[in-house]
């Protein structure tokens, strides 16, 4: 009696989950493909090879590994710093490190051009620099502005992935190779990084994931279609158009997103598996 | 002198974890840190390896001042209390270690290695990783690590800490005799007096961050120099009252008394060995008897006062409710923080080192 009770909930949990995903993640999903796909490849492909498309690819891109590239370092130095060391003021730096997941990227966005922009307190700072170096770096409405404002948004996912995993592993292997005369950058090669390296891998996927996508605080800084879009904007300003051609060139486009997701959801598994398998040896 | 110790002192917050420690280590000596959880042996060490810096104080090896050298150019060997060996190394990396960090060449540190591993008695299990041994294992692994580079100091946090009381006392006689085969100045840490005792040369007792004694384990036994030492070696019972007790009328009332188990001696009346001791001794009933594998461990009350012995299983056998003579011939007596030994004053032409 009692256990078939116990199956009856067992199955209407599943059940209420499977028919959560599939309305809410799988359905939509398929649609975007199946909208896409609705006028023949030929319209499909006109659509992705648009100028504003491929600008939007190229933005996308450049944000995306520029914004890898930093968080990855920086969320490395990061973690080791508030986890390896004592000194004051550690708590309020590893708060601080959490402010992008804790604010939307809108305002972020925003503060961007608060502090930047034409009436900001840093632009002569900025001016002053581009005089000194005779560049022309604009940091609001620009590619250099996506990539910051990605970079912001992104970059506790790293540190958030490899501090836990420090936390746990303490301190006593590094002092053990440091009293044996090791220097900091080979504790951090033979040592240190063992023990980070799938959850790295997996917080650098995150990443990248999440620079793909982001919206918001590109959305803020970002005005100009076919110069500094990237590519969820571009599927925004597509559909917003609202002609029957844009909106479905808008799903071709989004099509392409949902490919990277798809990839990255991938990569994500087979790191999981490693990572875990890797643990039992 | 190989290793000495200047007036160290450590804060941690306000928190003092180390007040004034001051001592020396001849070369070759095998030392205990022997003192009660928190009291602030790890601490030291670690000022010693150069983990972590005091607050005052030098530190000396070879009669040099190292405070301001790197825990990495000290040369000092480290056994930490969890074993903290490379998890992602085998055991041939771990020991490789510290080897290769020194540039030696490929068939030197192979060679070194391989003398470790066989000299720990690990032949075999060199391409294990940590977590494919037992606590005994890593803990050989451990100690082959930190000596492999041929450190001038070996420091040992706890190292049987992790390990089951059997499997304990055989690593205890194995390192003792690994440490002498070597030839290091080694200093370990241990709660554990009977572990001090055992392996250790000289202990040094550590309470509340204060150095509270050093010597020999039979110095520190006979000789107790504060109440904390007199209480924390051996099994000792407080006792604040004496008065009335054969032989003591001299102790003044409410001074601290300790009493160990060997200094008292219980015994039937028909005994002829103590017969001349009686008038020296008191009368008690046995309260309980407790087994402790090699001897019994008898509670006796005489008077008010509860006193414990211990009795060989050689003599003859005991019961509870029965009336035995008490003799105690020693205790210890504490005034203004110093210790002092009184003998039975009824005693006083009987040599009791002799009972
Ligand atoms: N990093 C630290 N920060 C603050 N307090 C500390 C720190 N390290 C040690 N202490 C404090 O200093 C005191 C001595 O610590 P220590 O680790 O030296 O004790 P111990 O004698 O090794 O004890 P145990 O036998 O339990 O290992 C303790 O009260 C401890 O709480
Ligand atoms: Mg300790």
């Amino acid at each position: 009696m009692k256990r078939s009770r116990e199956k009856i909930v067992k199955w209407l949990l599943i059940g209420i989950t499977v028919i959560f995903l599939l309305f809410m993640l799988v359905l939509p999903m398929v649609e975007v493909i199946y909208r896409a796909l609705k006028d023949g490849l030929e319209t499909y492909k006109t659509a992705l090879t648009a100028k504003n498309t491929l600008s939007a690819l190229r933005v996308t891109l450049i944000a995306t590994v520029i914004a890898l590239t930093v968080n990855t370092i920086l969320g490395i130095i990061m973690a080791w710093q508030v986890t390896k060391f004592d000194f004051k003021g550690k708590n309020i730096l590893s708060t601080l490190i959490d402010i992008p997941f804790s604010i939307s990227p809108v305002i972020a966005g925003l503060a961007f051009i608060m502090t930047f922009g034409r009436s900001g307190w840093a632009k002569p700072v900025i001016d002053g620099i581009n005089n000194a170096l005779g560049t022309d770096i604009v940091l609001v409405f620009s590619v250099p502005a996506v990539v910051l404002a990605t970079i912001f948004v992104t970059f506790p996912f790293i540190s958030r992935e490899i501090i836990p995993i420090l936390h746990a592993q303490g301190r006593t292997e590094e002092e053990a190779a440091a009293l044996m005369g090791a220097s900091g950058m080979t504790i951090f090669r033979k040592v240190t990084f063992p023990h980070i390296k799938w959850g790295l891998v997996y917080g650098m996927i995150l990443c990248t994931a999440r620079a793909f996508g982001e919206f918001g605080a590109v959305y803020a800084v970002s005005k100009a279609r076919g110069k500094t879009f990237t590519l969820p904007l571009e599927v925004d300003a597509l559909y917003m158009s609202g002609t029957a051609d844009s909106i479905t060139q808008a799903f071709a486009v989004s099509s392409l997103l949902v490919g990277m997701a798809v990839i990255v959801l991938i990569l994500k598994n087979i790191v999981e598996y490693r990572g875990k398998s890797k643990k039992s040896v | 002198m190989y290793v000495e110790m200047k007036g160290i002192c450590k804060k941690f917050g306000n928190y003092e974890a180390a007040k004034n420690i001051s001592f020396d280590i001849e070369k070759g000596k095998l030392v205990a840190l022997l003192g009660p959880s928190g009291s602030g042996k790890t601490t030291i060490l670690r000022i010693l390896a150069g983990l972590e810096t005091q607050d005052e104080g030098d530190v000396i090896i070879e009669g040099k001042v190292i405070n301001d050298i790197p825990a990495s150019k000290r040369g000092i060997g480290f056994v930490f209390q969890n074993y903290a060996l490379f998890r992602y190394m085998t055991v041939y990396d771990n020991i490789a270690f510290g080897l290769k960090v020194q540039k030696m060449s490929k068939e030197k540190v192979h060679e070194r290695v391989m003398e470790m591993i066989s000299l720990i008695g690990l032949c075999g299990l060199e391409k294990r990783y940590p977590d494919q041994l037992s606590g005994g294992q890593r803990q050989r692994v451990a100690f082959a690590r930190a000596i492999a580079p041929n450190p001038q100091l070996l420091l040992l946090d706890e190292p049987f800490a992790a390990i089951d009381a059997k499997v304990r006392k055989e690593l205890r006689s194995w390192l003792k005799e690994m440490i002498r085969k070597v030839g290091i100045t080694s200093i370990f840490v241990t709660h554990d007096q009977e572990e001090a005792v055992e392996v250790a040369d000289d202990i040094i007792i550590i309470n509340e961050g204060n150095l509270e004694q050093m010597g020999t384990p039979s110095e520190i036994y006979k000789h107790p120099e504060t109440p904390f030492v007199a209480n924390f070696i051996g099994t000792s019972i407080v006792l604040s009252d004496l008065s009335g007790f054969k032989g003591f009328e001299e102790i003044e009332k409410g001074k601290k008394v300790i009493v160990r188990p060997e200094f008292v001696e219980a015994f039937k009346s028909d005994n002829k060995k103590f017969h001349d001791l009686i008038p020296a001794a008191e009368e008690g009933v046995i309260e309980k008897i407790e087994f402790r594998g090699s001897y019994l461990e008898v509670t006796l009350k005489v008077g008010d006062v509860r006193l414990v012995t211990n009795r060989s299983l050689e003599r003859r056998s005991i019961s509870v409710g029965e009336k035995m003579y008490v003799l105690l011939h020693r205790i210890y007596v504490f005034d203004e923080g110093t210790a002092q030994r009184y003998k039975n004053s009824l005693l006083k032409d009987v040599d009791i080192e002799l009972m």
